[in-house]
């Protein structure tokens, strides 16, 4: 009993503490950007806020539930075109940016009493054959001129610098609100039940989990950011071509950013989204040496660092800045080293 | 051969299979069995490998869904429902081949078991996981990620993770193989525990001599039927319980 008694649940660390506090005076001061940033600077944050939500919502799905989607372009398009459409309807055109992503949301909510009783190579494999299939729905719509695609020309009515801080506004708020969002969930009852039904499904249903329903709660979720980041990258780019927003290089980046990161933190993809957009930075402009250089990435990582980055960091130094899980202080191994044999 | 479902009227029962079959595909694994255990009653399974045990245990925890028959909980219906409704009802069980969460800790494999099948939130789940892993003596362990442990501990985090969604009844597929004498005393000494808390059980185990040390009656399967249930010594003396099962070691 007395072993029992000196045992206590320990979630925060003062590291943690400190880091998310760092974080939150970072993002109230990248709040202030368009006061001392330049224009380049702007939309090279813009873009990598989009990235950010982009790795974490992927992460979230597949590092933390186990759901390796290969069809998330299908809520990036999806977002994209919602807002296109909205706004042909009247509806003013920064509402329509963020019901874009509500719309994502409510397709993945559609979708995911089927594309959730799918497992593995099935799920993955379906949510590409599904964002193909809304891909082929989008261009029947008349609006959208097949390939060629339209624009958001309700965007014009505001000056380019405006548009500039509104979106750069837009995605930080949506990065951050989707971030803390995912956080949180993880955090609570959701977190560890996303988990158990990633490493054994029947097992966690033997235990009391709503498999189906804990699921979706992620799916939706997902969803929702990736459709936002699609209707963040039509605000940053106006034009809508079917082909660019409903193309498989979406989950491609998002798969990368979650992988060279570390697949199953929490910070890991964050890190690699800042990677990655580095190296878009640096290389981008490169063309085919650009994807050349990206897929090479992704190997050496798969073979050398299968952890990723952060998963590496946090392995051999017991690093958790943004820690979802929990520790038992008191017991063995309570301090920070995961307890790998 | 006695019949413990004669002897025990089934408003007595908490859980119980009637008239439940399962076949895969063309394949017959159970046929028309009939099992009831009583409330805090302590059931053990014996019978040959491939006898039906686990698929009978997968149909009482909703795993499989039975192909024919009924299965009540509590008194109520339960054929229809999911494996995850069935525990949240009080219905817990281990598995024979251990499914531990492999990414996670210890302590987080029983804390989703206290919270999503317990019902329980916050503190009171952490010390509900706490409590179980105590019990199952793997407190020390509780920061270790489930996939780096040994057999022995998945089998232990089994029975804690079971435990920590607080059931009713538990049912336990060979928890005990495997273990050294001292190992299975500690296991004994657990399960009684458990007993005393009036948790009722059912225990599959090839271990008879573990098993006897808890269970009051002892069912004996073979061929997708229970052929013998009653008092362990009985259904140990009995000629087809010897024929089918013991008569392949003991005798
Ligand atoms: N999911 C399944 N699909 C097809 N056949 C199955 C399935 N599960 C079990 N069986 C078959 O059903 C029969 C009974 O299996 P079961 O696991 O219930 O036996 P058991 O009594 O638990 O045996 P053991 O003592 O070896 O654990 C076996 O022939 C097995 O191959
Ligand atoms: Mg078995």
């Amino acid at each position: 009993m007395s072993a029992r008694a000196a045992l206590a649940i320990r979630r925060w660390t003062p590291l943690s503490v400190a880091a998310v506090g760092t974080l939150a005076a970072l993002a109230a001061a990248l709040a202030f950007g368009p006061l001392f940033l330049d224009a380049n600077a702007l939309d090279r944050l813009t873009t990598l806020f989009i990235y950010v939500l982009l790795a974490t919502m992927w992460n979230a799905l597949a590092g933390y539930g186990g759901l390796v989607s290969v069809g998330q372009q299908a809520f990036f398009g999806i977002g994209a075109y919602a807002a296109i459409r909205l706004s042909s309807f009247g509806v003013g055109v920064y509402p329509a940016l963020l019901l874009g992503g509500a719309c994502a949301a409510a397709l993945a909510y559609a979708l995911s009493g089927f594309a959730l009783r799918l497992r593995g190579g099935e799920f993955a494999i379906g949510m590409w054959v599904l964002a193909e299939l809304l891909h082929l729905l989008v261009n029947l719509d008349r609006l959208i001129q097949g390939e060629t695609g339209t624009s958001l020309i309700a965007l014009n009515a505001f000056s380019p610098e405006h548009r500039r801080d509104y979106n750069y506004w837009l995605a930080l708020a949506s990065m951050g609100a989707l971030v803390a969002l995912v956080f949180a969930l993880l955090r609570g009852r959701l977190g560890a039940s996303v988990q158990a039904i990633r490493d054994n499904e029947e097992a966690a249903a033997s235990l009391g989990v709503r498999v189906l329903a804990t699921k979706r709660i992620l799916f939706v979720v997902a969803g929702a950011g990736c459709g936002l980041a699609g209707t963040l990258y039509l605000a940053t780019s106006i034009s809508f071509q079917p082909a660019t927003y409903f193309g498989v290089q979406w989950t491609a980046y998002m798969i990368f950013m979650a992988l060279v990161g570390g697949l199953g933190t929490f910070e890991g993809p964050i890190l690699g989204a800042i990677v990655f957009f580095l190296m878009e930075s640096f290389f981008g402009a490169t063309g085919i040496w650009y994807l050349v250089g990206l897929g090479a990435t992704a190997v050496a990582f798969a073979l050398y660092l299968p952890r990723g980055l952060w998963g590496t960091l946090e392995e051999r130094f017991g690093l958790k800045l943004l820690p979802v899980g929990y520790r038992v202080a008191g017991a063995e191994g309570d301090g920070p080293a995961r307890g790998r044999t | 051969m006695a019949r413990a479902s004669e002897q025990l009227p089934g408003d007595r029962s908490i859980l119980a299979a009637e008239g439940v079959s399962k076949r895969f595909g063309a394949l017959r694994v159970l046929e028309q069995v009939d099992f009831a255990v009583a409330a805090g009653e302590a059931v053990g399974i014996v019978g040959p490998n491939g006898a039906g045990k686990t698929t009978l245990l997968n149909v009482l925890a909703g795993a499989y869904a039975a192909s024919a028959g009924t299965v009540r909980f509590r008194g109520a219906n339960v054929t229809s429902s999911g494996a995850a409704e069935r525990c949240r009802l009080g219905l817990a069980r281990s598995h024979q081949v251990p499914r531990p969460f492999g990414g996670m800790t210890v302590f987080e494999n029983t804390l989703v078991a206290a919270s999503a099948g317990g019902g329980l939130r916050g503190a009171t789940a952490c010390e509900r996981a706490l409590d179980s892993l105590e019990l199952c003596g793997m407190l020390r362990l509780a920061n270790r990620r489930a996939e780096s442990l040994g057999l022995l501990d998945r089998k232990r985090l089994e029975l804690a993770r079971a435990l920590a969604t607080g059931p009713t009844v538990l049912l336990l597929d060979e928890i005990g193989g495997g273990l050294t004498d001292a190992e299975a005393d500690e296991l004994v000494g657990a399960i009684l525990g458990l007993r005393e808390r009036g948790i009722a059980l059912v225990w599959i185990e090839h271990l008879v001599h573990v098993l006897v040390r808890v269970v009051t009656r002892l069912v004996c399967m073979d061929a997708g039927r229970i052929i013998a249930d009653g008092a362990p010594e009985a259904v140990m003396a009995d000629a087809a319980v010897i024929d089918a099962y013991l008569g392949q070691g003991v005798a």
